[in-house]
């Protein structure tokens, strides 16, 4: 064990904590009657959880490739199941994110959920604590509990707070992300019968056959590409996103779909390395579709929560082509721009939130021409819209930066297509822009409905002002960002390269089908 | 005679029942007197666990697995009287009956897990079914006949899916001479697989258990009869008779030795058609108990899965599953017989916003149907994992794929439940006020499913000490 964790050292077991504190808290909940106290339990309880997790960035060793702030316990023996944690450099950014964005979330509930108040601030809390467990868990078997405990609260979250179609779109969710995550089961069980262990690090450290590689490779890439989601599986992101509350499109754009991502960092480049290497065209044809279809299809939306649900799968596109550029750049162009995503999306989604609590409405046409009535407002939608586009000097042109820097370097035809998506993005958020800031209207489009339309409050402008600070901050200085994963990343392409190297050449086995597709996709990519 | 101790507290139980039919009570006192007396079985068999020996000229076998079962059968007795407070859907004048012959149908399970003689075994089993033919048909008159339908299925297949495992017997019994299980596993694995006789009859002996487990291809008594009979008694049916067809198998197909391919190939296929048959069939009921029906011919495949095994590991994963598949389907069965105050059957219109007439009901359903459907940290969830790796050690990939593709399908049915208890339609029905015997048997379905889905090694290592005894 001590070859893959560094114990933790601080005075309290940190990320036990980043679970419990949430876990519990939504147990009390049970027990606190008025909305006004639940509010404030729920606000208390996620800050606590954020202000707790800070400690990780601050001793955070940069030096090593190990799992930090370990904790490792016997759970259940007989079946070598473990309770083991741990953070390195790929998932302690994404942790720091769900703890981040989380009070962000009950805040932006406040006066946006009318019912049940009770409820919701408990299934948020149980859906924070499956999110940090996610990220934080190093057993296989944790992982996929907690992978699973997500769906529930989170089914919950569209299908009771939801819109009109909330039926619809929640069982949609449901469905597709339960069905890749079965896959995932088996090939968990099947690593398990064949290396005795459930531990990640030792599974990564085994070699397995090229065919057994490519089996799990794709029960793994099923499930962490639904939860991405990548074209042509995304169907359930639009209409999950349309229908969910605020907070819940907050969950699912800045938390839920950088899960597929780590999911593809934490288990299939460094378990399958042959696999992934043999497959990358593939997925990197695939990424493009979705950075090409995603943006595409939001430029032809009138709903503004489906243009920004569509600019996620294109922006998600970037992310997982980034990850199978298979170089430093790019990974860590993706997990930057995981962060991003993060940050910038969960904005756009809580800017729309407070328009729709003014205007009851998501069309575009409803909600134009608000600049002359809501200066603050169309000041940070602006803001997080060119972050959107990747605009210089905010979050997102540091990370698509990097994935397009790495595409060019590696296939200059990948760079070229992916470009299209930025222009594209460009395009449909721009459009975006003109239409709710400006219109063609002189000023006087909302004469006599002033009322509705006033300013953000202080709590709304919070909120933003916080998501605004990291646009920036990363934007320009992207440095610390980019060293938290610099160890991790090399250890992790070092992990492919041995297992390039343990496989004998030409990868001995795969099917002739398969080989003969992937050598027409694989000169196509190549040609430079 | 302490061996024998928790069948006399069972039998001490009916008696008790027998003279409260003699009398007048009834409604609270009498299901009082079950809960005191069935609860006092539940701790005598707790007490008499790890005792050991053998009774009626070996014939009847005390040993840790036997009383594993017996514990976890007095516990479901428990449960189900605990569950049935006021006994909706029986008339008043036959609840003493109703009572005294789910005790006795439990003590036929009860004896049927420690007998180890083939007669023994069919005597035991009629004990049980005889019982359970008598109450299935007790339901309230009213719109409702197909009571007596349920009835007559239940006893006519019954009866002929005893006469099959009689006439494998006799196979059994004139190949080898005798009906001992100890002498038998010496004998069948050495011939059956040079003898294709013998498969025949452990096959067809295996029938009459398979119609307990509702497995198929003798499952199709079982969406009738959960529909005829009354809530109480469906979730009886349900839940404790597989317990004991679980232990049975696993005493039976050990039998066969581990090696037996042909065997293995039957017992699969049934698994396989099991699951897919119960899966599909489910997908389109409106009646939720006729879907619990079906849902429970798709985990009898899944038991089956780790069963047929046959090592120690798959025996383990299936007691751990059956336990478990107890809990979560009694939950569903709770949240039904408390949604149905005149014992009327529920379709998915009655479960529609049910969250806000009952917010624990809802819950416990949501918690028990995401059980049956794998969820983690469910129950459910723990024992697929478990059943899952059994099956992967054998190397049985094929199996596990069908079975895993059956359970993306069942998630769909179940997720169903859910999601017409969790969605809000502007129902006129009133709140539904919960006593509190009731709110704490919601409370502890959902404490349960959870906590032994999370932390299972206590259960696992009492099971495994079971199955090393029987094996």
């Amino acid at each position: 064990m001590e070859q893959y964790l560094i114990y933790n050292s601080l005075n309290y077991p940190i990320l036990t904590v980043l679970v419990a504190v949430p876990l519990f808290g939504s147990l009390i909940t049970l027990f606190i009657r008025g909305d006004k106290y639940l509010k404030i339990w729920g606000l208390v309880v996620t800050l606590t959880t954020a202000v707790l997790s800070l400690p990780l960035y601050s001793n955070f060793d940069l030096t090593t490739a190990k799992y930090q702030f370990a904790e490792f316990r016997n759970w259940i023996p007989f079946a070598k199941i473990n309770y083991v944690l741990g953070v390195d450099g790929i998932s302690i950014l994404l942790v720091l994110l769900t703890t981040l964005v989380m009070p962000l979330c009950i805040l932006c509930s406040w006066t946006y959920i009318k019912e049940r108040f009770k409820e919701f601030i408990c299934v948020m809390l149980i859906m924070e604590a499956a999110m940090v467990g996610v990220f934080v868990s190093l057993d296989t078997v944790l992982f996929f509990i907690f992978w699973e405990a997500m769906l529930v609260p989170m089914y919950l979250i569209i299908a009771v707070w939801g819109g009109p179609r909330k039926d619809y779109a929640s069982i949609k969710f449901f469905l597709y992300t339960l069905i890749g995550s079965i896959f995932l089961f088996v090939a968990i069980i099947a690593m398990y019968v064949s290396t005795g262990t459930f531990f990640i690090p030792e599974l990564m450290a085994h070699q397995f056959s090229f065919s057994y590689q490519m089996w799990i490779f794709w029960a793994f890439t099923l499930a962490f590409a639904i939860k991405v989601p990548m074209w042509p599986v995304h169907t359930w992101l639009p209409a999950a996103h349309v229908e969910a509350p605020t907070a819940g499109s907050v969950i699912l754009a800045s938390i839920l779909l950088k899960m597929g991502g780590y999911g593809f960092l934490r288990f299939c480049l460094p378990i399958a390395p042959a696999a992934t290497i043999y497959c990358m065209p593939y997925l990197i044809a695939i990424s493009i579709m979705s950075i090409i279809f995603g943006g595409y299809l939001a430029l032809g939306q009138n709903d503004v929560k489906r243009l920004i649900a569509y600019s996620s799968v294109g922006h998600m596109g970037f992310v997982t082509l980034g990850i199978f550029l298979l170089n430093d750049v790019g990974i860590k162009g993706a997990i930057l721009q995981m962060v991003n995503h993060g940050v910038t999306t969960g904005a756009l989604f809580i800017c729309v939130g407070i328009i729709y609590e003014r205007t009851h409405s998501r069309e575009i046409s409803d909600n134009s021409a608000l600049g002359m009535l809501m200066p603050i407002y169309v000041t940070f939608l602006v803001i997080f819209s060119l972050s959107s586009l990747a605009f210089p000097g905010t979050n997102s042109f540091v990370g698509e930066f990097l994935v397009l820097m790495a595409s060019f370097s590696k296939y200059k035809l990948v760079g070229g297509l992916a470009v299209i998506g930025a222009i594209l993005a460009a395009a449909y958020m721009l459009r975006l822009v003109q239409k709710m800031v400006w219109a063609d209207s002189d000023g006087h489009m909302h004469h006599g409905e002033k009322s509705h339309l006033f300013d953000l409050n202080f709590r709304e402008t919070g909120t933003l002002a916080f998501l605004a600070i990291f646009v920036f901050w990363i934007g320009l200085n992207p440095g610390p960002f980019l060293k938290i994963m610099d160890t991790s990343t090399l250890h992790l392409l070092q992990q492919l390269e041995d297992g390039r190297k343990a496989m004998p050449a030409g990868h001995g086995e795969y099917h002739a089908l398969l080989n003969g597709v992937g050598e027409s996709i694989r000169h196509l990519v190549a040609f430079k | 005679m302490t061996l024998f101790l928790p069948e006399l507290a069972l039998l001490l139980t009916a008696v008790v029942f027998f003279f409260a039919s003699l009398g007048k009570i009834k409604g609270a006192r009498l299901q009082g007197l079950g809960i005191l007396f069935s609860g006092l079985a539940v701790l005598i068999s707790l007490y008499s666990y790890g005792m050991q020996g053998s009774l009626f000229f070996n014939a009847y076998r005390v040993d840790a697995f036997s009383q594993i079962f017996k514990v976890i059968i007095a516990f479901g007795l428990f449960i189900v009287i605990y569950l049935g407070n006021g006994l909706y859907g029986i008339d008043d004048v036959l609840q003493p009956e109703y009572f005294l012959f789910l005790t006795l149908s439990a003590f036929g399970l009860m004896v049927m897990s420690s007998a180890v003689e083939l007669i023994t075994i069919i005597l035991c089993l009629e004990i049980h079914s005889f019982a359970l033919f008598i109450i299935i048909p007790f339901r309230k008159k009213g719109a409702y006949r197909q009571q007596m339908e349920a009835g007559i299925k239940y006893a006519l297949f019954g009866a002929a899916a005893s006469g099959i495992s009689l006439y494998g017997i006799s196979y059994i019994f004139g190949m080898t001479h005798t009906t001992y299980l100890a002498d038998l596993v010496k004998i069948i694995p050495g011939v059956i697989l040079k003898k294709p006789l013998m498969l025949v009859g452990l096959v067809m002996l295996l029938g009459g258990f398979f119609y307990k487990l509702a497995l198929f291809p003798m499952h199709f008594w079982a969406p009738d009869v959960y529909e005829g009979a009354a809530n109480e008694t469906s979730g009886f049916v349900a839940t404790l008779p597989k317990v004991g067809a679980v232990a049975l198998l696993i005493r039976l197909i050990s039998l066969a030795g581990v090696d037996a391919a042909q065997f293995t190939w039957v017992l699969m296929a049934f698994a396989v058609l099991s699951m897919t048959f119960g899966n599909l069939a489910a997908l389109v009921q409106n009646d939720i108990k006729r879907l619990l029906a079906y849902s429970s011919i798709a985990h009898a495949g899944y038991v089956m899965v780790g069963l047929l095994c046959a090592t120690e590991f798959g025996y383990l994963s299936g007691v751990y599953y059956i336990a478990g598949y107890l809990l979560m389907n009694l939950a569903c069965f709770f949240v039904i017989y408390n949604l149905a105050p005149q014992g009327e059957n529920i379709t998915f219109a009655d479960l529609s916003g049910l969250y806000k007439r009952s917010p624990l009901l809802a819950l416990t359903l949501a918690v028990g149907a995401f059980g049956l459907a794998g969820i983690p940290p469910t129950i459910g969830f723990t024992g697929k994992l478990f059943l899952f790796t059994a099956a992967i050690k054998k190397g049985m990939y094929g199996l596990i794929i069908l079975a895993v593709i059956n359970t993306g399908i069942a998630i769909f049915y179940y997720l169903k439940m859910v999601r017409a208890a969790y969605t809000s339609v502007e129902s006129q029905a009133s709140p539904l006020n919960l006593k509190l015997s009731t709110s704490i048997l919601g409370i502890f379905f959902i404490a349960i499913i959870l906590l032994l889905g999370t932390f299972p090694q206590g259960f696992m290592s009492v099971a495994r000490e079971a199955i090393a005894a029987a094996m």
